[in-house]
């Protein structure tokens, strides 16, 4: 066996350090992304993070992203690889959605933020697993089976995004995309104790990305560092004439303002919210975090209220089922996907076409939607679903008047067993109580790592104004340049001895 | 609220859901208890309170009305179950 002729390259630094070795030429971005693909293939059988990789498309890329890096036209994320979830379009990739619905389906376009990610030079070396059309908490909903939590492979790494974040935690890949649409960038990044950020309602473009609840969702990233999800944000975010949701205003550089730490911050922290549900080990680790928070120039006020905000999760499982009720009517079995052609009626085909290609908890929340939408029940639960939203985004209007940033843990509790929640569809929803209001409000927020429970990744939570994800950036900066847990790493998910 | 057998086969057939008699009665079942998780949202007083259909609030967004090059036909009709020539096929609407 030959020695290699350069040291092995190491895959446990942020991408934003791959960056600053890559311009130096200590290596390529085609060792790099080789590097990163062996990786990330030795640590499928494990986690099964992925429903594709895209090896064929890395290595271009790569090659693409080492001929600018030659030029000096190199970005923050030439050359980076990174993992996008199967949600997403990529042109000539094809996007599964993780449902059996998109059987054979490849998309003709890139999303948006597909397209972006390009012309910055990324490097795309898979389609991340997630709950079927994500809806779930789990990664559990799969049609292509649940991904593993890197920390413990008998536990789930949260949900929707689970692949996402756990091919980041695992270090096979420094960077990844999901969707939140209640917590599904948030609630994984906790589980699996990384970064993930959704942004605010407007600022990334939804355009390619397959719907689910159009009102709620937004794309946005998992990293190890506040400056690789500032970047990458950054890389993603801003107007696109292709969806008429996205906002107007310029994109800050988002990378500039960390150093600002959290000097100065007024945090509110609302603590009837969290009351209720909360495990012992999280809510140690969380008034942990307040101290140190406190101790670093920010002023912690205790007890704000946020009365209405305890609602937010019936709210939520009216309107995401409603909109997902119309968005997913596409699914016909005509244009595109999978079909059942040997149904008696047009009809029936297509009935039978969407009984068999939705899983349970899709086809739960469509019979959810359809019902808070049908003649009798609108007012009762579609309209009244509306107007409390209303009052809860009122409410946090009113305390940023007071406080820059709204504090709560993540998640109730640590990742929790495969299997454990499947059969209650009521108790999987609960994971989302405390991520929820921010996509009801529109708001940015973040989770970030601040502590372990059980041996398990515990989330801090942190939500701003709408359009200041900049203070969550320096806040989470901050906070990660007086405490390590944003560094510790779960057990090697490829050697399969030395687990705990 | 209680959800009954009708209702559930109702629902389905309006979201056009081919469901087995074993998914109806867990249906039935879980989406019964989820109902009666919302009912708590009755209790809050909504009296003149404007619904909220999205958060940031942009009204008539306009762009230049310039023609530009669609996605191919045949591009879009690589993925379709079923084609005939130029048109996606399907079976007679009406008997």
């Amino acid at each position: 066996m030959t020695e290699p002729a350069f040291p092995p390259i190491d895959l446990e630094v942020p991408a934003h350090e791959h960056a600053k070795r890559l311009r130096a030429g200590d290596y390529t971005a085609r060792a790099l992304a080789e590097a990163t693909l062996a990786r990330a293939h030795a640590q499928e059988p494990a986690l099964h993070a992925y429903i594709a990789f895209t090896d064929h498309e890395a290595l271009a890329q790569a090659d693409e992203a080492d001929a600018r890096l030659a030029s000096g036209d190199a970005g923050p994320l030439t050359g980076i690889p990174i993992a996008i979830k199967d949600l997403i379009s990529t042109r000539g990739v094809p996007t599964t959605a993780g449902s059996r619905m998109l059987d054979g389906f490849t998309p003709i376009i890139d999303a948006t933020v597909t397209a972006r990610l390009r012309t910055a030079g990324a490097v795309l070396v898979g389609k991340a697993n997630l709950d079927e059309f994500a809806m779930g908490s789990s990664t559990e909903h799969s049609a292509f089976g649940p991904t593993r939590n890197p920390w413990d492979l008998e536990r789930v790494p949260g949900g929707s995004s689970g692949g996402s974040a756990a091919t980041v935690a695992a270090r096979g890949v420094p960077l990844a995309l999901g969707t939140d649409t209640g917590g599904s960038i948030r609630q994984p990044a906790a589980l699996c104790g990384i970064l993930g950020l959704k942004p605010t309602y407007g600022r990334v473009s939804r355009f390619g990305v397959v719907a689910f609840a159009s009102s709620l969702e937004q794309v946005g990233p998992f990293g190890l560092d506040a400056e690789d999800v500032g970047n990458l944000l950054g890389a993603i975010a801003g107007l696109d004439e292709c969806d008429s949701t996205t906002a107007p205003m310029p994109v800050p550089d988002y990378a500039a303002g960390l150093e600002r730490g959290l000097e100065g911050l007024r945090v509110g922290v609302p603590d009837a919210l969290f009351a209720q549900g909360l495990e012992p080990g999280v809510a140690a680790a969380v008034e942990e975090a307040i101290v140190v928070i406190e101790a670093n120039g920010a002023t912690v006020t205790r007890g704000v209220e946020l009365p209405t905000a305890s609602a937010a999760l019936p709210v939520y499982y009216l309107i995401a089922p409603s909109e997902a009720s119309a968005n997913l009517a596409r699914y016909d079995g005509v244009k595109y996907g999978f079909s059942d052609l040997d149904g008696p009626s047009s009809v029936e085909e297509m009935s039978r076409t969407r009984g068999r290609g939705f899983g349970d908890e899709v086809k739960r929340r469509i019979m959810l939607g359809t019902y808070a939408l049908s003649a009798g029940y609108y007012d009762a639960y579609y309209r009244k679903a509306q107007q409390v939203r209303t009052l809860i985004r009122g409410e946090f209007e009113t305390a940023f008047g007071q406080y820059d940033l709204i504090l709560t843990p993540t998640t109730p509790g640590v990742a929790f067993r495969l299997g454990e929640k499947t059969d209650d569809p009521l108790a999987m929803y609960l994971n989302d109580l405390f991520t929820i209001p921010a996509n009801i409000a529109g708001i940015p927020a973040i989770s970030m790592p601040c502590g372990f429970s059980e041996g398990l990744p515990v989330g801090l939570q942190l939500m701003a104004r709408p359009f200041e994800e900049e203070t969550l950036l320096r806040a989470a900066h901050g906070y990660a340049a007086v405490t390590d847990w944003h560094l510790r790493r779960p057990p090697p998910a490829d050697q399969a001895g030395e687990r705990p | 609220m209680a959800l009954s057998t009708e209702d559930v086969r109702h629902i389905a057939t309006l979201a056009r859901i081919d469901l087995a008699d074993d998914e109806v009665e867990r249906m039935r079942e879980q989406l019964s208890g989820i109902l009666e998780h919302f009912e708590t949202l009755a209790a809050i007083d909504t009296e003149g309170v404007a619904p909220t259909a999205q958060t940031f609030d942009l009204t008539n967004v306009e762009r230049e009305d310039a023609s530009r090059e669609p996605a191919g036909r045949d591009d879009v009709l690589r993925n379709a179950p079923r084609k005939d020539g130029p048109y996606f096929r399907v079976r007679a609407v009406l008997d």
